[in-house]
């Protein structure tokens, strides 16, 4: 208690130098804290709308199928089991068929993928239900990156070239009947979509899909014959990995703060024996042992930590706050990244993140501060009560 | 009257009858001009861009229609250029990066260095008699050639298009000009035929103007400047090997 209480009236004795520590270190608390929250929302973003538009609860690939095998693709098709009928007609799974494309807006011409989804589903958010036939024509609808890339426009009429299930070319024009804004370029760039039934009828491919996606795990939660069954977990792997990379990555700004601001603790503590060498040599011939004396300064050094807490909880609440409420608004080029990411991100700070970052930085600083401390053993009472330099 | 009338009425009709051979037999004979066993080939190929046309020259070993080399011969930028077609594989050895990759999925749907042939055009099977049937649908003259115009329609699901429409010299049975269509019948290939030389005991264009209907541009220019038919081709250059 003792070593508490003559910390506590060191630190205050130190004034702005004491401040500034315990400035920068309530920085790293909030910089941490806001960093760590901002991937963290990101992720749980990432995920939500990972299940909401592409990944449903879960998915039924056709054993053929790899999504990282462009050979595959034009053999990874198969009829849509039998069992699922019920479901494909109330549209709580959603059968895709994929096929390579080219398009030729204004003239040019343009590799795409050919996604044909059935229009009644309700296992992903795609808008499928506007693609709505005004007369002969193929109604079909892309994301507002596709839209932009291609310059299209809502009730364009496309020329499409594919190549059907025997490798015979066909074109026809479809029409945009929709175009969705949506978080995911998974669903949106370098892809159109058309009803699964006009799909089927163009590939001749009739009744038969690439992959089904289930909207509700209790349909689809096995292998089903030449289908194989893709977990939720194993699907959002790959999204879970590339957060943790960027978090990662994104680590390095904080902890180069977080050593400044150790730096600046461990400076102090220098100096601070230093200068204090009489006092200490007092204190060790008044009867107190060299490691209560240790722990006096370290208690001092520590207690930066314990302030900075104070300090950042006074600017940094409200401002982690404020972020939460009204996010982080992701410039248009981070689409180009390829992997979801919101228009605006919303940090989510969880106890554990808080609890953590103040047990990581207090940790640390009791660390630096006994680090210089420890010379305080070694100290001879009589030099040092004399101020000789040891 | 009437009988004699009728008489010389038939001996007119079966007369066009003879002139006029049917539609599988212009492809036959097509098929005999454009066709062979192997052919060993140096051509350049004009690609008409935007603002400037490039000029590509290339020598090609084949074999049917299955199996083909190819090796860009210049300008110094293609040079060295290596491309393998077997069977309904096509792979590309690039010496800048010292690289082979194989063509597939969305790349063979590409434009092939920038022409109106994509990738999947050089992979397509130009025999024509096996894949299609033929009728005479009517004559014109077509740059001052009396031509047969005749349309094929593919006789299995199998063929790439569905539909050509040829306009074939009548006294050379070389195509002058086709059109290709696709199975819900839009044209999406033009290509001309110019230049028309005799080659052994064949005739065969020195020129072929490709257009791709669905694309802006003004096609690609397809000359022929050598060409051998039913060469030995070495084997070893039918190989991946070949493309190191």
């Amino acid at each position: 208690m003792i070593a508490f209480k003559l910390a506590i009236r060191n630190l205050f004795g130190a004034g702005l130098r004491t401040f500034l520590n315990v400035l920068i270190l309530s920085i790293s608390y909030v910089v941490i804290i806001l960093l760590n929250g901002f991937y963290q929302g990101w992720g749980e973003q990432a995920r939500t709308d990972s299940v909401k538009w592409a990944y449903g609860q879960g998915q039924l690939w056709h054993a053929s199928y790899d999504p990282y095998d462009a050979f595959t693709l034009t053999d990874a098709h198969g009829a849509i089991p039998e069992s699922l009928n019920d479901a494909v007609n109330e549209g709580s799974v959603a059968p895709i068929l994929l096929a390579p494309a080219t398009v030729y807006p204004e003239g040019r011409i343009k590799s795409i993928l050919l996604k044909g989804i059935s229009i009644n589903q309700k296992a992903i958010a795609l808008p499928s239900d506007l693609m709505i036939a005004t007369g002969d024509e193929i109604p079909a609808m892309m994301g507002t990156r596709m839209a932009k890339s291609m310059n299209a426009q809502l009730g364009d009429f496309i020329l499409v070239r594919w190549r059907d299930a025997n490798g015979t070319f066909d074109a026809v024009e479809i029409r945009i009947a929709a175009i969705f804004n949506t978080p995911m370029p998974p669903v949106d760039a370098g892809q159109i979509w058309i009803p699964l039934k006009s799909m089927q009828e163009m590939l001749r491919l009739d009744g038969e899909a690439t992959m089904i996606i289930s909207g509700d795990e209790s349909i689809i939660n096995a292998d089903l014959s030449d289908w194989k069954f893709q977990t939720l977990p194993a699907l959002l792997s790959d999204i879970n990995e590339l957060i943790e990379m960027k978090k990662v990555g994104g680590s390095i700004m904080y902890l180069i703060l977080l050593a400044l601001a150790l730096l600046a603790v461990f400076d102090t503590q220098i100096l601070s024996i230093f200068r204090r060498q009489k006092e200490i040599g007092t204190i060790i011939a008044m009867g107190m042992t060299r490691k209560q004396v240790i722990a006096i300064f370290t208690v001092e050094g520590a207690m930066h930590a314990i302030l900075a807490i104070f300090l950042g909880a006074l600017y940094g609440i409200p401002l982690l706050v404020s972020m939460r409420k009204n996010g982080f608004a992701m410039p248009e080029y981070a689409d180009d990244f390829g992997v979801p990411i919101a228009d605006t991100i919303f940090p989510a700070f969880s106890l554990a993140l808080i609890l953590g970052t103040i047990l990581l930085v207090t940790i640390t600083t009791t660390i630096v501060s006994y680090i210089p401390a420890r010379k305080i053993s070694k100290m001879n009472p009589n030099d040092a009560i004399r101020g000789k330099i040891q | 009257m009437k009988i004699i009338a009728t008489i010389i009425s038939a001996f007119i009709f079966q007369g066009l009858l003879l002139a006029q051979p049917s539609g599988d037999d212009i492809l036959d004979r097509i098929d005999k001009n454009m066709s062979a066993d192997s052919r060993h080939v140096f051509s350049k190929m004009i690609i008409h861009g935007p603002r400037v046309s490039r000029t590509i020259e290339a020598e090609t070993w084949s074999v049917g229609d299955d199996k083909s080399y190819t090796e860009y011969l210049a300008p110094s930028r293609e040079k060295g250029t290596k491309m393998l077609k077997l069977e309904d594989q096509l792979w590309i050895y690039s010496p800048s990066t010292d690289r082979t990759i194989q063509i597939s999925g969305h790349m063979l749907r590409q434009s092939m260095m920038g022409s109106d042939l994509s990738y999947e055009d050089m992979m397509d099977d130009p025999n024509l008699r096996s894949k299609y049937d033929a009728t005479v649908t009517g004559s014109e003259t077509y740059n001052g050639t009396d031509c047969w115009i005749i349309e094929s329609i593919a006789n299995s699901p199998d063929v790439t298009y569905q539909k050509r429409k040829m306009w074939v010299d009548k006294s050379r049975y070389v195509p002058l000009k086709e059109e290709l269509y696709a199975k819900s019948g839009t044209l999406l290939k033009k290509t001309e035929l110019l230049d028309i030389k005799r080659i052994g005991n064949r005739w065969y264009p020195g020129k072929i103007i490709f257009k791709d209907m669905l694309k802006k541009g003004k096609g690609t220019e397809f000359i022929v400047d050598e060409i051998e038919f039913n060469v030995i081709v070495p084997e070893h250059l039918l190989s991946k090997a070949a493309l190191r």
